[in-house]
Parts: structure tokens; C-alpha cells; sequence
């Protein structure tokens, strides 16, 4: 059990200063409802004498008048309907300090409907403190919140266990849900600072410490309050800038935003993401009416700045400009854990309308690996996602965006997603499986010309008596793609077709030796394979390539690279059991034991074609009634 | 960064975003502390221009120190600056206790305005320490097609994402100034030598906290005569801000309903 001692308390050293030099921190009290959050803010207003003259008494009047004894909560529930129904519906904010700095304390909804407002109070504090009631202990929505405030990016948080007065002031029955939630806390990643047991009707551990739980030898939670750290502000990291206006007001062109994270000076080299456009800054264009003020020369992370450049290049909204050497990733898939707040549920395959910084374009839900169950962190699958779940999804957008995972930039690495009018819900991003697709899309060559064939692509085609083109073979190790490649090849050779397969195994041997197994290897690979058949095609020949490509965006670039070729996207589909039962090569019983990772249909994602030419069923055609199938669309398609 | 500097960091970007993402927009002038203080704030995230209207919804039982420094800032900051009317008296709902009727006039009046100039959304200086309806705020707050303000159901506002899709008739107001405090704002109008109408210093013993209607705004009792002195003055009082609008008092509901209805 951990026990915190005085010794062991340590507390921010933040000196009584001058008003204008105050720190101001942002706490959201949370917790399940009735554990009494209202309560406790109320008595702490109270015992630090921060109340307003004449507030008391105006609230003790309104409950009077309702015949209900007297009611704390009703010091931040403004509304009528709050007051009358007893319970907080929005949340809401009230100011106070201590001899420390200045709070502005954050009320939320601890109401399960009313999710969409706990996460509007939460998302805008620097610190929490979470209450449970003693008498009931640990209930649904005190885990909810705590994984809620770790996703919103919550690090600091305390535990205020209340209403001790109920239960005697017993420190066995506080030591259990000490311990229950401080594991629960551990097992997503938040270590509470302090854990306190309060009474918050009574005043104990609020303000004063408790006579009551001498036990105790903690702080108050105001003490507690007063040792939470100031948010520190990112200017230590790679700069992110995301563009949110472009003015023209005057001769000058201004790129206006605010810097989330780093840093920029006059001078430095800047790339837009996703446009890959560059230029220098040329200055920095602050308004002031002090005279004799000058120009800055260098921003910092929270400030909302102007910017002009040395070149006049196209640069709009929802750009993201970061240092040349750390720039964003850019991708058109990724992973995202999100709450889900809409009144629609969220479903796979409906497209969305995703904001990130000042980005927004449209995606669509690719697939929705699990429901995570807030209470005990067990994964169920579904379809779908309802108002208020937490859930794994992959997300696609038509184009690539530059983004950030969310554990390293979290500003650029998280986003809400729009559903027709609304905020429907929030996310953030992990790559994980995924691979940054920047330098695929990236050229470092400059000042190069394409020349012009002799011989043109029909007199190939007429010569040969078929059209060059490209069959791309994609499915899950084992569905058979080499096995029918092969037999394809050999088939098509014999009727007198220019053929030639190119092998996963065979072109990483030679072409792509320098090539490791990472995601963005993987990309590279299928990248090469795809600029390889293309050059076949063009050369009037059939190239068929056998590799698994389990990403949607490097067969579509692959599609890409044939430039409006003849390009024959062939699905060759058998489930994973299938596959793993025949496991020619060994590797499902390897990914199995752990011994390989990342592993396509165990440990790593398939994205299964949504419009191939053509779709092979090996689970239900024998090599030969396969091989029959191509060779007649291949006739059908390409004899001249 | 500092205090000051992180609010007035805020309050530009939410002018940016409401300025891209919103057709024709205006912003309320009231001639108060905290809608100076705006007007001040856009000037900054629009680099020395004000590139909207700014539109005074003229009760015209204002002080005339207030209407002085209108005409005399109006000019000087260069505003598309437009003067609108507020209906009598007599066309105001009679169930509303008198002082807040008379409040009322003005929600008629902005009613009006935004018909006239079809105006989509309009920025207002409201924050949320002046009073606890005002604290449910968001800072993107959708209204219905007549002003009613929905509180029972607003959008979720989160990592500065506010809602900025409506259906057609929605009209929003944007609120720059809802994170500030009342002692933020004369800190910030300290440094940054903001024009200040003097019915905000005492005189006699009495000084305005806040600006309304002569009819229904009293003076408070105070000695402060600078800024310094109303900082210092702020920083110790337990007397609320809006205590001199007596149409906050009137019934425990009355400021929800008028708000309820469209009132800033």
C-alpha cells in the first residue's frame, strides 16, 4: 500500500506574486454521480472564504424555497433544470485561488448522457481530481473518467475518496478502494499523485486537515491542488505550425496560425505538409501600438503569429508546417483510439469528416478492430460503435494528410471527426502497423526530362498479338498466389503470351536486399515491385506479381505507377484458416509462437481490395479451375 | 509566455477561426471594458484591421460618456462601425420583471439587426466569471433560427475544435473573451494602454463596475481612481461584478430566461 508521508510530499514552490505574473492552473473535478463533486468544490470555496458576499445565503434561499436541505451543488448548477432535477447537465467553471497561484476550477457532468460535457469540461484542465464516494466505491464512471482524462492527454490527477463520514472514517474500507483504483489507474498508464480521503459535507482533508483520520498523513486537497505542475509549454520539440489563414489586408501576404509545438526564427527553411512545398520565413508580423517596439525575430509554441516567406508559393489552411528534418508523417490510413459522442452510431465503411489542427477532409472508417469496455479494459468486436463507447478503429482518407502520432506530437496527433453538422466524436493516433508514406511519395531527383520512346505501345502490342499489362496478385500468405502465378505463367507462355512472374521472395533477393521487414520497408518494396511492372507492361509484356501487399495505399500506387496502363488488381482470397491449415512455408506456426512479428493476418493488418478486377476464391477452385478462370479473362483482356 | 500572453494567444485564434470557417460575421460593441478589449484582440489576430463590421445595439439610455467614446473610437480605429436601434418599451414581453424587460429591448433590437444585415454569427465579449449561466458557455454557441440559445443541449467543444457546420438559419455567436476574468481584463487593458471611459473610475465614493442602461446600472462603492487602484480593489472585494445590473436580481431565473431568449 502506498502511503504517502509528509516527507514524501512534495509541493510546487509557486510564490505569492503580483496579480499580472499569477500562474492560473485549470483543475475538472470528475467522478460518478452523487460522489459528491458539487459538494466538494462548494465546501472549498467556503473554508478558503472565496465565495462571493451574499452567496451562501442566495443559495441557501433557493432550497428553501424547493424544501430541500441545503444543496452546495447549487453554487455551480446555474440552470433550472440542474436545480431543479438535482443533477449537473453542462459543465461549468469557477474561479478561486490560494496563496499558490489562481485555480479555475472545471465542473463535470458525472451523468453517463451527458459524456459529450464531462469531456468539454476535461479536455480544458491541466490537472483532475477524481472523487468516489466511499460508501459506494468504485463505480462505472469513475473508471470511465480516468481513462477518459489519460486519453484526453490528462497526466496529472488525484483521487479525492469522499463522504468518509459514511463509512466511520475507516481507514480499512479506504485502503480497499485505494487500492482497487490505484490498480485500475496503473493499468491504463496514470499514476495519481495522491490518493485522499475526505468528507466533503464536513470538511475534512478539504481545506483543513481532518481530525477524524489522524491516520492520514497527506495533504489537503487543496495542498494536493497546489502540488500539481504548471503545463509545460512544447518549445523544446520539432515545430508544428499549422496554417490557419492566409491575409492579404495590405501589400503584405500573411500566413496566420498559431505554433502548437517548437519554435521558428526568421531564416529558417520551412515544409508545408502535405503540399512538400518549401520556403524560408522571412519575418515574423506582430501588430503593437507600443512605439518603438520591433519585430520579433523568433516564436514560440502558444503564440498565435504571422508569418511572410521569401517566396511566393501556394501555401492555404490546414497546411502543416513543420523544420524540414522533422517533419510530420503523411499517410492516408491510420490507426485511432476514439470516444464516440454523435447521436448515430459510428459505422464501418461511412465516411466522416475529420478535423486535425486546421485540416479537414473526409475519411471513411476502414475497420473497427475493438470496443474497449472502459470498466475492466476487455476488447469486443462490432460493427459498430455506440454514443459513448471507446473503441480501436482504422481510419482512410482519398489523400494523403500529415498528422502526428499522438504519444509524440499531441497536437498534431489527435482530431475529432465530424458527422454531418456535428462533433460526433474525438481520437487519437497511433501508426502502429502503418507506415509513414512520405518518402514514398517524395522525389529527390531534380532536373530530369522523360524521353520519347521509338517504338510505340500498339506496335509492341500489334508485333506481340497482346497488350502489355500488369496482373497484381494480393492476399494473405498461403492463399495460393505463387503456386497459381506460376502455373498462370507457364499456361500463358505456352499459348504464346510474353510473360514474367515477379516474386516476393525472388525480387528481395536482388532488387530489394537493402529492404527490412518495418512498415515503411514494406511500402518501399511494393513501391519498386509496382515501378518494376510497369516498365515490363510498357515493355509489351504480362507482368505478374506475387506478393502479399496488404495495404490499400501501395496497390493503389502501384495502379498509380502504370499511369492508366493496363493495370488487373486480382484478389486471390482464402481466410486465415484456410490459409494458416495449409501454411506451406511454416510462418502462421512462427507468428504464432511470437517468433515472427508483425505477421500479415495475425499480428498485422490485410486491408482486403474493395474494387479488384477480379477475385479468385481459392478456398473453393482447385489450382487448375483457378488458373482456367485467369487465362480466359486474360484472353478476354488483353489479346489484340 | 505569461498569463496575459496566453489569453490574448487564445483569444486571437478563436477570432481566426471564427473569421475562416464563418460568412458574414459582425462583432458587439457595448462600449464596455471587455468589448474594448475585443476590438483591441482583433486588431491583433487581423494585424492593425478590424476586417468585419462592429455594431452597437443602441439602447439609447446609455451614458453620455459612453456615447463620446464611441463616436471618438469609432472613427480612430478605423471601424466599419454600424449603429442599430432598439424597439420601445411597450413591444417587450410584460411577464418579465421590469429591469429585464427593459434588457429585453436590447435582445430585440440585436434580433433585428441580424435580420437587417443577415449577419450568420456575431462575435460577443460575454465571460464566463460574470455570471453562472454564462460559465455553461461555449465559445462557439449555436442559437435557433429566433436566438433561443439551446443550453440543454450544447455541442462538445474540444482541443480548440469548436463546432463550426450548421444547417442553414443557424446563427452562432462566437465569444473571444469567455476564458478571461474581470480582473484579466483590466490587466491586459493596463498593458496594453487600451482607452478606458472614465465612469469606470470613482468618483464621490462610487465607481461603475459594469455598463448598462443609466436606468437600470448602479455605481458600487470604491475609491479606486486608476487601473492599478480597480486591480488592487478586484483582487480583495467579495462584491460581484454584475451586483449594480439590477436586472440580475430580480428573480433567481431571470438572467437564465433573457439569456434563454438571446440575451448576450
Amino acid at each position: 500500500m502506498p502511503e504517502a508521508s509528509e516527507a514524501k510530499v512534495k509541493l510546487a514552490t509557486v510564490n505569492a506574486s503580483p496579480a499580472s505574473a499569477r500562474d492560473l492552473l485549470r483543475i475538472v473535478i470528475v467522478g460518478h454521480v452523487d460522489h459528491g463533486k458539487s459538494t466538494l468544490v462548494g465546501r472549498m470555496f467556503h473554508d478558503t472564504g472565496s465565495l462571493p458576499d451574499g452567496k451562501y445565503e442566495s443559495i441557501k434561499a433557493m432550497c428553501e424555497r424547493r424544501g430541500v436541505p441545503f444543496e452546495w451543488a447549487f453554487l455551480m448548477d446555474a440552470l433550472q433544470a440542474e436545480r431543479d432535477q438535482g443533477i449537473t447537465i453542462d459543465t461549468s467553471q469557477i474561479w478561486f485561488k490560494t496563496d499558490a497561484r489562481d485555480y479555475t476550477i472545471i465542473d463535470a457532468p458525472g451523468h453517463k448522457e451527458f459524456l459529450k460535457n464531462m469531456i468539454t469540461g476535461a479536455a480544458q484542465s491541466d490537472a483532475a481530481l477524481l472523487i468516489i464516494d466511499a460508501a459506494e466505491g468504485v463505480r462505472e464512471q469513475s473508471r470511465r473518467h480516468g481513462y477518459l482524462l489519460h486519453l484526453l492527454g490528462i497526466r496529472q490527477v488525484a483521487v479525492a475518496v469522499n463522504k468518509m463520514d459514511l463509512i466511520g472514517y475507516e481507514k480499512e474500507q479506504f485502503d480497499l478502494i485505494e487500492q482497487e483504483y490505484r490498480d485500475y489507474l496503473t493499468s491504463i498508464g496514470v499514476t495519481p499523485t495522491f490518493v485522499i480521503p475526505v468528507s466533503a459535507r464536513e470538511g475534512d482533508n478539504i481545506v483543513k486537515e481532518s481530525t477524524a483520520m489522524a491516520w492520514y498523513k497527506g495533504p489537503t486537497v487543496v495542498k494536493a491542488l497546489d502540488s500539481f505542475l504548471p503545463k509545460a509549454t512544447a518549445v523544446d520539440r520539432p515545430l508544428r505550425f499549422p496554417v490557419q489563414d492566409v491575409y492579404k489586408f495590405d501589400q503584405r501576404r500573411i500566413i496566420a496560425g498559431r505554433i502548437e509545438e517548437g519554435s521558428l526564427a526568421v531564416g529558417d527553411e520551412l515544409v508545408f505538409s502535405p503540399s512538400n512545398k518549401t520556403a524560408r520565413v522571412q519575418s515574423i508580423e506582430a501588430w503593437s501600438t507600443i512605439p518603438g517596439k520591433e519585430q520579433p525575430t523568433e516564436a514560440f509554441a502558444g503564440e498565435s503569429i504571422g508569418i511572410t516567406l521569401d517566396e511566393q508559393i501556394f501555401v492555404e489552411r490546414g497546411e502543416l508546417a513543420s523544420h524540414v528534418e522533422h517533419a510530420p508523417i503523411e499517410t492516408d490510413v491510420f490507426r485511432a483510439r476514439i470516444f464516440w459522442l454523435g447521436h448515430e452510431p459510428m459505422v464501418k465503411g461511412k465516411s466522416y469528416r475529420i478535423k486535425l489542427g486546421t485540416m479537414e477532409a473526409p475519411v471513411t472508417v476502414q475497420s473497427i478492430e475493438s470496443i474497449i469496455d472502459t470498466s475492466d479494459l476487455s476488447n469486443t468486436s462490432s460493427h459498430q460503435v455506440e454514443r459513448n463507447q471507446v473503441a480501436e478503429i482504422v481510419l482512410r482518407s482519398r489523400r494523403m494528410l500529415a498528422l502526428d502520432e499522438f504519444e509524440k506530437a499531441p497536437k498534431s496527433g489527435r482530431f475529432v471527426l465530424i458527422d454531418k453538422y456535428d462533433i460526433a466524436g474525438g481520437g487519437i493516433i497511433s501508426m502502429e502497423g502503418y507506415a509513414n508514406q512520405r518518402d514514398l511519395i517524395t522525389s529527390r531527383s531534380t532536373n530530369i526530362t522523360r524521353v520519347a520512346h521509338g517504338v510505340t505501345t500498339e506496335a509492341r502490342a500489334f508485333k506481340n498479338g497482346h497488350k502489355g499489362g500488369v496482373l497484381w496478385f494480393t492476399g494473405l500468405s498461403g492463399a495460393g498466389k505463387s503456386t497459381v502465378a506460376v502455373a498462370l505463367e507457364k499456361k500463358l507462355f505456352e499459348k504464346g503470351y510474353n510473360v514474367f512472374v515477379l516474386d516476393g521472395d525472388n525480387v528481395r533477393h536482388g532488387l530489394n536486399a537493402n529492404l527490412s521487414f518495418s512498415p515503411e520497408d514494406r511500402a518501399e518494396n511494393i513501391r519498386r515491385v509496382g515501378e518494376v511492372a510497369a516498365l515490363f507492361a510498357r515493355a509489351g509484356m504480362i507482368a505478374i506479381t506475387s506478393f502479399i501487399s496488404p495495404y490499400r495505399s501501395d496497390r493503389d500506387r502501384a495502379r498509380q505507377a502504370s499511369d492508366g496502363g493496363d493495370f488487373h488488381e486480382i484478389f486471390v482470397k482464402a481466410d486465415v484458416a484456410t490459409c494458416e491449415a495449409r501454411d506451406p512455408k511454416g510462418l502462421y506456426k512462427k507468428a504464432r509462437s511470437g517468433e515472427i512479428k508483425d505477421f500479415t493476418g495475425i499480428s498485422a493488418p490485410y486491408e482486403e481490395p474493395d474494387s479488384a478486377e477480379l477475385t479468385i476464391d481459392t478456398s473453393a477452385l482447385s489450382v487448375d479451375e483457378s488458373v482456367e478462370t485467369l487465362v480466359n479473362y486474360v484472353e478476354m483482356k488483353f489479346k489484340v | 509566455m505569461d498569463r496575459l500572453d496566453q489569453l490574448e494567444s487564445q483569444s486571437i485564434f478563436i477570432f481566426r477561426e471564427a473569421f475562416n470557417r464563418i460568412e458574414n460575421i459582425a462583432m458587439l460593441w457595448s462600449l464596455g471594458k471587455d468589448s474594448n478589449v475585443m476590438i483591441w484582440l482583433a486588431r491583433k489576430a487581423f494585424f492593425g484591421h478590424v476586417p468585419f463590421p462592429v455594431m452597437h445595439v443602441d439602447t439609447e439610455k446609455k451614458f453620455p460618456e459612453m456615447y463620446d467614446f464611441r463616436d471618438r473610437y469609432a472613427a480612430e480605429w478605423n471601424l466599419n462601425f454600424i449603429r442599430e436601434l432598439c424597439p420601445p418599451i411597450e413591444e417587450i414581453d410584460d411577464t418579465l420583471p421590469p429591469a429585464a424587460r427593459s434588457a429585453a429591448r436590447k435582445t430585440a433590437g440585436l434580433k433585428k439587426a441580424i435580420e437587417k444585415y443577415k449577419f450568420n454569427a456575431l462575435f460577443a465579449g460575454i465571460r464566463r466569471d460574470e455570471e453562472a449561466t454564462r460559465a455553461k458557455e461555449r465559445v462557439f454557441s449555436p442559437r435557433g433560427a429566433t436566438g433561443q440559445w439551446d443550453f440543454r443541449d450544447q455541442p462538445p467543444e474540444f482541443w480548440d475544435q469548436f463546432k463550426t457546420d450548421f444547417p442553414p438559419g443557424t446563427h452562432i455567436r462566437v465569444h473571444p473573451l469567455l476564458h478571461w476574468t474581470e480582473v484579466d481584463i483590466w490587466l491586459y487593458t493596463l498593458r496594453e494602454r487600451i482607452p478606458t471611459i472614465p465612469l469606470y473610475f470613482a468618483k464621490d465614493g462610487k465607481r461603475y463596475r459594469s455598463l448598462g442602461d443609466k436606468d437600470i446600472t448602479n455605481p458600487v462603492p470604491s475609491t479606486a481612481t486608476t487601473i492599478e487602484e480597480i486591480i488592487e480593489e478586484l483582487l480583495t472585494t467579495k462584491i460581484s461584478e454584475r451586483s449594480g445590473r439590477a436586472m440580475d436580481h430580480e428573480a433567481e431565473d431571470a438572467f437564465e430566461r433573457l439569456r434563454a431568449d438571446g440575451y448576450l
